[in-house]
């Protein structure tokens, strides 16, 4: 090693038998289509031998999708891709093994009921005459454990370990089948920060070894720890290349949400009214019960859309679920028009004013089976205008899905079709019309616009800023810096879940904000 | 003990380990034995003869269950096998009595069932049909075939053939019992011991469960599902075809309208009482063997005086409790039901 041990940005140099510049993975023009949405907008990159490369971007950006591609999981509309100079198609995930591909699914690909070793060995297993060779399998965990230093017990069950020993065991399987690049997606997102630390070292120590690495993340810190080399995908394309050693985080927050502005949103000066929502000191848990947002404080009045901008992973998820009455929090209130909402649930939130349009629109937004009709009064359907006491109303919930699907130029040639039939766009146009139809007097909006083409994304941006004119509260987070700064009349930075700054958004300098966004002072 | 070998040390560890996973079965299989025994000496021809009639009684609900054993643990519920047995019933005995040959008949009985079984895995890989829905199908087919195409005063050109094997048939109790029979009883002991190695010792099996269990992570192995599933399914065709024949020509000589009764519905339950594992499903299938035994011996002997159609009943309410106290104990396969459609997984 003769880099100094205390530097944090740059990979190891290469191992000296490793010959440098050696292309392991080259991919040109990679185009994948969705619908109208394109996941994968002409992407081209390439990783060299011993290398560790980040893929940075926000969800949705496009990341899992290409790394898809490379492992044979989806196929491309358009381009190539290229491993250790064999430009041949990737089939499937058997081709993409056989070539010496490895991947770490950012949901495991374990089978939980079985053990570490029956894991490992699933699909190039070492048999004795009829059987299974279960020594040898053993044997094959415990050598790769040792040599590499993933600590695990080849008999233990899947579903008896925590997640971080289950990412070990990926990791392994990969390496038991002698991998030349190894793809982590989202490997840290399911860890603790130590787990993580375990892992970067695991990662580097692999480069050193000659294998290449491709990881997925959005976090920033990971990136500069141990990669060499930065792609950024914004939408789906390829907006930056880095090397890790180059830049800091405030570089890297900035190209992750974007110097061009392409959105302009026609709006007045805010009409200030009374206080609608108010956030004070709040505290809430992640899934993993570990801190997520840590004192946030910020309130919102009528006629103005308060933007929440920030690095995704910072709190927003939970802050937003806490809001709406979905989450829990610790400690701190809520208040919505002076109502105190800290203990609320979601059908309570719906009742004193508040719209909410969520995050993940296929999980909390909609009921894909339903009908689009239905989808449009999922929340409203025991009121008086859509039922007679037990007795659903189909005509008033008809005409009310006619009205909206007109008004908000749903796609779809009936109401009655199950709202799951339509594309993204549509299906997050059926959720803001519901949640608009409402008349809320607090709209949270929480990456309204995410995975929905360009199109949709200007028609929804222009009803919230109409939804702010009638008076109503707007909180809109999202991770789109461009989204904020074009919709939001103030912008509130949040950082490791508390507010780290508030700006006016036209004044404001996209260097000063992803340098806030990246953690603020230190540079 | 410190001088073990280290050979020997690792068959004990594993015995013991065997011993451990399966210390409730081992403890009602000695206690069963033990019991058997005392009553043997008691009064052998009635032990033999209710232990004879547990065992036939088994043979087509432990075929039947191991049918559905191979398809869920490769995630295919199949609730079609009382269909399969009994067309298979159907097929077996007027083959055999058209073509003059039993084991003609026992040959077109078997494949009988594999084609059913391949219909249904068919329909539910290649067009994700509900496979209840397609389960429902095949009953609703064989009895209405097997209904429509039955004719009257048929008989088996003969009878089939008993074996015996030397040694092992002498042991008192068990040897007339298990190793004297037909080619299906025979059979049957083998599928058992023979899936009870490949669903856990072999690659095959450690597949088939990883189908069951998880698809992508099998998929993402390089292994391809839904045509593992689409084979498994087919050839545990064969099981419940083999049960089928056993109905019309090992068991009776006759074939009869509806004859498989719901011991294709009963031999779920013995699955799920057997929680999925062949070697268990044979011990849950005796024990109703016993239970309906035993009471039939008891109305014969006029010790307890209810009607010969509540005996009857007792495997059917035997179900009922069995599958009211195995529910929510035991664990099905994961994904057994449910479409594999690549890269949906993710």
């Amino acid at each position: 090693m003769t880099q100094a041990p205390d530097v944090p940005a740059g990979g190891p140099p290469p191992a000296p038998d490793v010959p440098a510049r050696e292309r392991l993975l080259e991919i040109t023009g990679l185009t994948k289509v969705y619908g109208t949405v394109r996941a994968n907008d002409d992407i081209s990159l390439h990783v060299d031998r011993g290398e560790i490369v980040a893929l940075l971007g926000e969800n949705g950006a496009g990341k899992s999708t290409l790394v898809k591609q490379v492992f044979g999981l989806v196929s491309p509309d358009a381009g190539t891709i290229v491993v250790g100079g064999d430009p041949a198609r990737i089939q499937d995930p058997t081709d993409a093994i056989r070539r010496g591909i490895g991947m770490v699914h950012q949901h495991f690909q374990l089978v939980p009921v079985m053990t570490v070793a029956e894991n490992v060995i699933l699909g190039h297993e070492p048999v004795k005459g009829l059987g299974l060779d279960l020594a040898a399998a053993r044997r094959l965990v415990r050598d790769i454990s040792q040599r590499h230093g993933l600590a695990v017990d080849p008999d233990a069950r899947i579903e008896d370990l925590p997640v971080g020993t289950q990412q070990r065991v990926e990791i392994i399987k990969a390496l038991s089948r002698e991998v030349k690049l190894l793809i982590l997606d989202e490997p840290t997102a399911v860890l603790t920060p130590q787990e993580t630390d375990e892992l970067l070292q695991v990662m580097r120590e692999l480069a050193q070894r000659g294998t290449s690495i491709v990881f997925i993340t959005h976090k920033l810190r990971e990136v500069l720890a141990v990669a060499d080399r930065v792609y950024v995908l914004r939408r789906g394309a390829v907006v930056g290349e880095v090397a890790a050693r180059d830049t800091d985080t405030a570089g890297l927050a900035q190209l992750m949400v974007g110097r061009s502005v392409v959105l302009r949103v026609d709006k007045g000066a805010p009409k200030l009214g009374e206080t609608v929502l108010d956030v004070a000191d709040l505290h809430v848990r992640d899934d993993r019960r570990l801190p997520a947002v840590d004192g946030f404080t910020l309130s919102v009045r009528e006629g103005e859309i308060v933007g929440v901008a920030g690095v995704e992973g910072n709190g927003q998820r939970e802050l937003v679920e806490a809001i709406a009455g979905m989450r829990r929090s610790e400690s701190g209130t809520l208040s919505l028009l002076g109502q105190d909402i800290t203990r609320a649930d979601p059908g309570q939130t719906h009742r004193a004013g508040m719209g909410h349009i969520p995050e993940n629109r296929e999980v909390h937004g909609l009921v894909g089976t339903f009908s689009i009709a239905d989808n449009l009064v999922l929340n409203r359907y025991d009121e008086d205008a859509f039922a007679n006491g037990f007795v659903r109303d189909r005509a008033a919930i008809r005409a009310n899905a006619q009205r909206w699907i007109e008004e908000f130029d749903i796609r779809t040639p009936s109401g009655d079709l199950p709202a799951g039939s339509l594309s993204g766009g549509n299906k997050q146009k059926v959720v803001v019309a519901r949640e608009m139809s409402a008349r809320p007097r607090l709209l949270l909006a929480a990456q309204p616009t995410r995975g929905v083409d360009v199109g949709s994304i200007e028609f929804i941006h222009r009803r919230i800023v109409e939804a702010r004119d009638a008076g109503a509260a707007v909180l809109l987070v999202s991770a789109e810096l461009d989204e904020i700064l074009s919709l939001a009349d103030r912008v509130a930075v949040i950082h490791a879940g508390k507010v780290v700054a508030e700006l006016d958004p036209a004044t404001a300098d996209r260097t000063e904000i992803g340098r806030l966004m990246a953690g603020g002072g230190h540079d | 003990m410190t001088a073990h070998s280290p050979a020997t040390d690792g068959r004990g560890a594993a015995l013991g380990a065997f011993v451990r996973a399966n210390r409730v079965m081992l403890l009602i299989v000695g206690t069963f034995l033990v019991a058997a025994y005392v009553w043997y000496a008691l009064d052998a021809t009635k032990a033999t003869s209710i232990l004879r009639f547990a065992w036939t009684f088994s043979i087509p609900l432990v075929l039947g269950a191991l049918t559905g054993v191979v398809g869920e643990r490769s995630g295919i519920v199949n609730i079609g096998i009382e269909g399969q047995m009994l067309a298979s019933a159907f097929a077996g005995f007027f083959t055999a009595a058209a073509t003059g040959s039993v084991w003609i008949g026992l040959l077109a009985g078997m494949l009988t069932g594999l084609v059913m079984g391949a219909f249904l895995a068919w329909v539910a890989v290649k067009f994700q049909m509900d496979q209840i829905i397609a389960g429902v199908v095949l009953n609703i087919v064989a009895t209405g075939v097997t209904s429509f195409y039955y004719v009257q005063g048929k008989s088996l050109p003969a009878a089939m053939p008993v074996f015996e094997i030397p040694l092992l048939s002498s042991i008192p109790l068990i040897g007339p019992v298990f190793f004297r029979g037909g080619i299906i009883a025979f059979f049957t002991l083998l599928a058992v011991a023979g899936l009870a190695y490949a669903l856990f010792r072999t690659r095959w099996g450690l597949r088939t469960r990883a189908i069951g269990e998880y698809p992508t992570a099998a998929d993402t192995a390089g292994i391809d599902v839904n045509r593992m599933r689409l084979v498994n399914t087919t050839l545990a065709g064969l099981l419940a075809g083999a049960a089928g024949v056993y109905l019309s020509m090992e068991q009776t000589s006759t074939f009869e309208r509806g004859m498989s009764a719901g011991k294709g519905f009963l031999a779920l339950a013995i699955m799920i009482f057997g929680a999925w594992f062949p070697g268990r499903a044979l011990a849950a299938a005796l024990f109703f063997g016993l239970t309906a035994g035993i009471a039939s011996q008891l109305q014969a002997d006029r010790v307890v005086a209810i009607p010969q159609q509540f005996v009857n009943l007792l495997p059917y309410v035997l179900t009922l409790v069995v599958l009211a106290v195995a529910a929510g104990r035991v664990r099905a396969p994961a994904a057994e039901g449910t479409p594999f459609v690549k890269g949906e997984g993710s």
